[in-house]
Parts: structure tokens; sequence; C-alpha cells
């Protein structure tokens, strides 16, 4: 292959793993939980865009069948699951009240430079053509991890766990072109039967509390 | 020979699970939970003497490796596993005479539960550590329902928790594993092998140490949030004191352990590619302010259940820290502690179960007279509490005397603050189960009688370790304690 050749897979692979870090941005931004899974499963799509081209650009066959996991799991299935939820629950207008957006993305910022510090030193080591994306992949994770912290709802806390997935999806194969695929299955697996666990768990909440902020959820307390 | 034992061992568990679901509650459905555990306890039993006399081995090529050390593990999950069934028998029946379970919600419980033991025993027994977090993730899926069995406000809170912060705890864990297939792959480059614990043992010198590192803290914070290592430990407590006692009982006696077992596996990799201790540290100064922390929460406590979660999570610290000490005898002190924590505690579950099934209420306050209502769970709460607390002649005393006296030979700096929280830990539980104990009471008879065998074989083990150790155990557990370098 020749070196423009992987200059320009390199640089595609760099501007999807940007456009996921921007949406994971966009996905901390919004109130509104139906876009929300939207972003989600445009987050998926662009990993597996990412994923295809890191296949067809190294000639590793196992990543294409990482690709279709994550076109079925990610884009499909799980966006599927949770909008099936969301409108048998009735919360499709929930909107979330308690949060200060412009505060949250300066956090965002500083993680996102935590993150690129972190991954520094790993990057350097790897030699990798999607080496760069690594911090993106780490702050990707971050910023979900936030989103889980400053979400009230449950199902938006969902789609950051989920969202936190795709970060480390990312990082698998940025760092290493991809877990070993017995590895991959069983992730998928979980993430799959625990998005179906949710579900159920969902239903038992809204029964309990009659509705789903978990801000109804602090009795359990030691002092 | 012993290869059929373990396909056996992690085939009844799993079938039964299944068949579970699909038969429904039938009257025999108990009985087949206590018929599979006890067949999984038999075949781990007799594939861990194959292993003693004839060394490690593997099964389905490369994916399963057992060695002395995790066949200890296996033998004490599925003997515990065996027990809580036994015991769970007559406590759900009371439960749902009571009116707090249904029979759709008994039969989650069932299979749920075997299929929890499957996921354990795939977690222990996987040579591939990436399997190893995705067995921790399925074990953890399937006690969330378990947690919330009970439907109330208060378990969905606890269960939710447990999810959320066990998910986030296990994701840490993932990209720590991503680092080590990355440092790994550098070795012994881009097969399948790269995640197989027994080739990364053999070139653990070779790994990155810079990778290491980072990989060890992610997978140290990720699994130690599931041993319930402070400042992580926030979901233990609720998920104990919420779900139902048998789940209480496995949680803090097995799936303790489990996570323990990976971050020992990790770090037996972390040691030999990083030099000056670094894992070792990291986990004795975590083990120190676990111990510490769980010791000064558990003189608040008011319901009966999360102050013996406390406990846990104060002796998973002591154990962290032994494990952190690190060498031949520190790590049987680790191991033997392990061991009589599970034994002790699952028997406190029990007897705190019946207890609260009798009063009716978790409250301490409210829980008084057991040895009035039935002097076998008083005297049952009484020495199980003896015993956790580290009182001679029990297996606790014995561990935690070796912890103690191989901290002060080798870091004397940490004794006073080790000898402080045991003193406070000892304090508050005792001061509150003694008026549980004894007092007067009003309370009336179960329609169920407790099964109470569970309970003082439990006891009895621990009191036998704490008197004589028989040889054969010592030299199992030092083989193992070797296998941790």
């Amino acid at each position: 292959m020749s070196g423009a050749a992987i200059s320009f897979s390199g640089q595609l692979i760099n501007l999807f793993a940007s456009v996921i870090l921007l949406l994971a941005f966009a996905m901390l931004a919004q109130r509104r939980v139906m876009p929300l899974i939207n972003l989600f499963a445009l987050q998926g799509a662009t990993l597996f865009l990412s994923t295809v081209v890191v296949a067809v650009s190294t000639g590793q066959h196992h990543l294409y069948w990482s690709a279709g996991l994550t076109l079925v799991l990610k884009v499909i299935a799980l966006p599927l699951i949770l909008h099936r939820l969301v409108r048998r629950l009735y919360v499709k207008w929930e909107v979330e009240s308690l949060i200060n957006i412009p505060t949250i993305m300066l956090v965002g910022i500083g993680l996102v430079i935590i993150a690129f510090n972190v991954a520094l030193p790993i990057s350097q080591l790897s030699d990798t053509i999607t080496r760069g994306t690594l911090g993106i992949a780490l702050a990707t994770v971050m910023l979900a991890f936030l989103m889980m912290i400053t979400r009230t709802k449950a199902i938006p806390q969902v789609v950051g766990f989920l969202s936190m997935e795709n970060g480390l999806f990312l990082a698998a194969t940025s760092a290493t072109y991809g877990m070993p695929m017995v590895v991959e299955l069983g992730i998928a697996l979980d993430v799959l039967v625990g998005a179906i666990i949710l579900g159920v768990f969902f239903f038992q909440i809204r029964d309990q509390f009659d509705s789903l902020d978990i801000r109804h959820m602090e009795r359990l307390k030691d002092l | 020979m012993d290869m059929d034992f373990f396909v056996l061992m992690l085939a009844i568990p799993l079938i039964s699970g299944l068949l579970l679901t699909v038969v429904g509650e039938r009257a025999w459905a108990p009985n087949l939970n206590i018929i599979a555990s006890l067949g999984t306890f038999l075949s781990s039993a007799l594939l861990t003497v194959g292993i003693i006399a004839n060394g490690p081995r593997f099964a389905f090529g490369e994916l399963f490796f057992i060695d002395s050390l995790n066949v200890l593990f296996v033998t004490v999950t599925t003997f515990v596993g065996l027990t809580t069934s036994i015991f769970s028998g007559p406590y759900m029946k009371n439960e749902q005479e009571h009116g707090r379970l249904t029979v759709p919600r008994l039969r989650l419980y069932k299979s749920m539960f075997q299929l929890f033991m499957f996921t354990m025993l795939v977690a222990l027994t996987t040579n591939n550590m990436g399997v190893l977090w995705v067995a921790m993730e399925a074990a953890t899926l399937t006690t969330v329902l378990l947690v919330s069995l009970y439907r109330t406000p208060a378990s969905l809170e606890a269960a939710w928790k447990y999810f959320i912060l066990c998910g986030v705890g296990l994701a840490q864990a993932l990209f720590g594993t991503i680092l080590l297939y990355f440092a790994a792959e550098r070795v012994l480059g881009e097969t399948g092998n790269a995640l197989l614990w027994t080739h990364l043992i053999d070139v653990k010198g070779q790994l990155e140490p810079t990778i290491m590192a980072l990989s060890f803290i992610f997978l140290l914070l990720g699994y130690g949030t599931k041993v319930g290592l402070a400042p992580l430990h926030n979901w233990l407590p609720d998920a104990h004191a919420e779900g139902p006692t048998p789940v209480s009982a496995v949680l803090s006696g097995l799936l303790l352990n489990v996570a323990l077992y990976a971050i020992l596996r990790c770090k037996a990799l972390a040691d030999g590619a990083i030099h000056g201790g670094f894992a070792g540290n990291l986990m004795m100064g975590f083990g120190l302010f676990t111990l510490v922390v769980a010791a000064f929460f558990l003189s608040r406590q008011k319901d009966v259940k999360r102050m013996f979660a406390y406990s846990s999570i104060e002796h998973m610290g002591l154990i962290t820290f032994a494990f952190g000490m690190g060498g031949p005898v520190a790590n049987f002190a680790g191991l033997l502690h392990m061991t009589m924590h599970s034994l002790t505690k699952s028997a406190i579950f029990f007897a705190v179960g019946h207890a609260t099934q009798k009063t009716g209420t978790q409250l301490m306050e409210h829980i008084r007279g057991l040895m009035r209502i039935n002097p076998l769970i008083g005297w049952a709460l009484m020495l199980g509490t003896l015993a956790i607390l580290g009182m001679p002649p029990f297996g606790v005393f014995a561990a935690e005397f070796m912890i103690l006296t191989h901290a002060m030979k080798h870091h004397p700096w940490a004794t006073p603050i080790l000898l402080t929280a045991l003193g406070v830990a000892f304090a508050a539980i005792f001061g509150k189960v003694q008026p549980m104990v004894f007092g007067e009471t009003e309370a009336k008879p179960l329609p169920h009688a407790p099964a109470i065998t569970p309970v003082f074989l439990h006891l009895a083990l621990v009191l036998m370790i704490g008197l004589y150790i028989p040889p054969y155990l010592t030299r199992w557990f030092n083989e193992a304690a070797r296998m941790l370098g």
C-alpha cells in the first residue's frame, strides 16, 4: 500500500474519531430523550464506519466482524429497544431540567485535555495507524461518565452507559485493532442482555415510583 | 477424568439454571436447586482432588486453566453455593407465606441463582483475561434482578445503584484489559493468545512497564469496585441490605472473592512487569483505607444486614492489604482469611436471615431476645459474630494474627492503623449484637422451621481450621500462595 493511501485512510479514521467526540459533546448537551437516543445511534454508526475503514486499510479480517457487531447492536438493536421503551413508558417528551450546560461543557473540555495527556505515553508506544485516536477514545469514555453523573433521569443515564461502551470499543480498535473475537462476542452479549434487563428494570422503577426520575431514589443513606 | 468433572461443574449450574426458568414453580423446584448445587459441589470437589494430586491443567484448548489457586476459590464458591441453596429452601417459603414474594419471583430467584453460580465459576476458571471480564459483567447482570427481587422502592434503588456503579467500575476494568492486551500484543504478536493468562505470565518481564502500570490502575479500580474497596464501595451495603438474605450471603461470601481473584491474577502480571512493588503498594493503600472507612461506618449502622455488609467491606480491605504485602506468608494468610470470611459471613447472614424473619424487621433496635425465640439461632449469631470479629479459637483469628504479625515485621507503620480499625469494628459490632441475642421478646414461631445445619456446618469448619489446619490444606494453601508470587 502506498504512503498516500495510508495517510488518506489515517485521515479518514481521525475524522471519524473526532465526529465521535463531537457527538459525545452533543449528547452531553442534549436535554430531550428522543434526540439523545438518535445521537447515540449516530455515534454507533460513526464507530461502525471508522471500524470498517480500519479493517479495509489494515486487512484485519476479524475487524469486519466487530464492525458488523457494532452495526447490528449499537446502530440497530439498542436504539430500537430504547425507542420502544421510551414509547411504552410514555417519557417521550421528558426534558431534563436541572443541568447547567455551559458549565458541563467546560468540565467536558477539561476532561478531554486530561484524557489526551493520559493517552499520550501509550499512543507513542503504539504503531497502529489508529494510535492518534486513543486519546479521543478515552475522552469519549470520560464524557459519557460525566453525562451519567449529571443526569437525573434513568434513560439518559443508560444512554451514557452505552456511550461509554462506544468509547471503550474505539479504544480497543485504536490501540490494538480490536480484542480477540471471543471477547468481543462476550462483550456484545453482555451489553445486549444488560439492555434487556434494564428494560425490565425501568418498568419496575416506574411502577414503584411513578416516574423514571432517579432523584426519588435517594433514601438509602448512611447518615 | 478430571476434565469430565470440570465440564460437569460448569454444565450443571448452566443447565439447571435454564431448566428452572423453563419448568416454572413446581413443588420439586427447590429440591432441584439443592440437587444441582450438590452436584456442582461434588464435581468441583473431585476436580480439586485431581488438581492437587496431578498439578494444573487446561480445558477446552487453552480457554480454561485450573491450578491450585483458582481451585481453592472454586471449592469455596460451590460449597457456599450448596449451603445457601439448602438455607434458602425454608427461608424463601417463609418469605412467600409472609407475602413478600410471589411464585414467579421464586422461579426467577432459583434460575438466576444457578446462572450466577455458572458465571462465577467461568470467571474463576477462565484463562482468558477478556472472558474473565465478560463473566464478571455477566455475574453483575444475573444479580441485579436478585437484589431487586422484593420490588420495594428501597430494593429497586439498591439494584439501580448496584447496576450503574458496578457497570461504570467494570467499564474501567475493560479499559484496563484493553491496555493489557495492547502491552501483550507487542510481545506475543497479533494472535488470540495475547490475553491468555498462562502466556502472559511467561512473558511478564517483557511487558512495557508504563502501559502495565496504567492498565493495573484501571483494573484495580474496576474490579475493586466489585470487591467493595473504598471509596468505590457505595453500592455494597445497599445491595446487601435490600436483597433477599440468601443473595446477601452469596454476594458477600462469593462475589467479592471472585472480584478479588481477578485483581490477584492481574497483580501477578503487574508484579512481573513493574519493579519496586508498585501493584502491591497500591493494594496496601486501598486495603488500609477501606478497612478504616468501613470500621468507622460500622458504628453508625441501624440495619443489621447493612452492618454486616460494612463488616464485609472491612474484611475485604484487610484481605486486599494482606495480598498487597505479598510473599508466601502474607498470601497464605490472605487466602486463609478469604476462605474463613466466606464461611463465617455466609453463616452470619443465614442466622441474621432467620432472625429478621422471626422478628419481622431488619432494624437492630427492634431485634431482641433471639436466645429466647430460638436458642440455636441466638447461638449461631453470637458465635458467628465472635468468629468474624477475630476471636480465638476461630479460623479468622488465625488468619488475622498472621496478617498482623507479618505487617509488624515488614510494614510496622501499618500496625497501629490495623489494630485501631479492628478494635473499633469489634466495639461497634459486639455492642450491637449482644442485646439482639439476649434480652426480652414476644416474637412468634415461623411456619417453616429454619434450616440451621448450614450455619453450624460453616462455624464448625471455621472452628476446626482455627484449632487445627490439616497438613493437606496447608500444602494446598501454600501451593496456591506460591502461584501468586
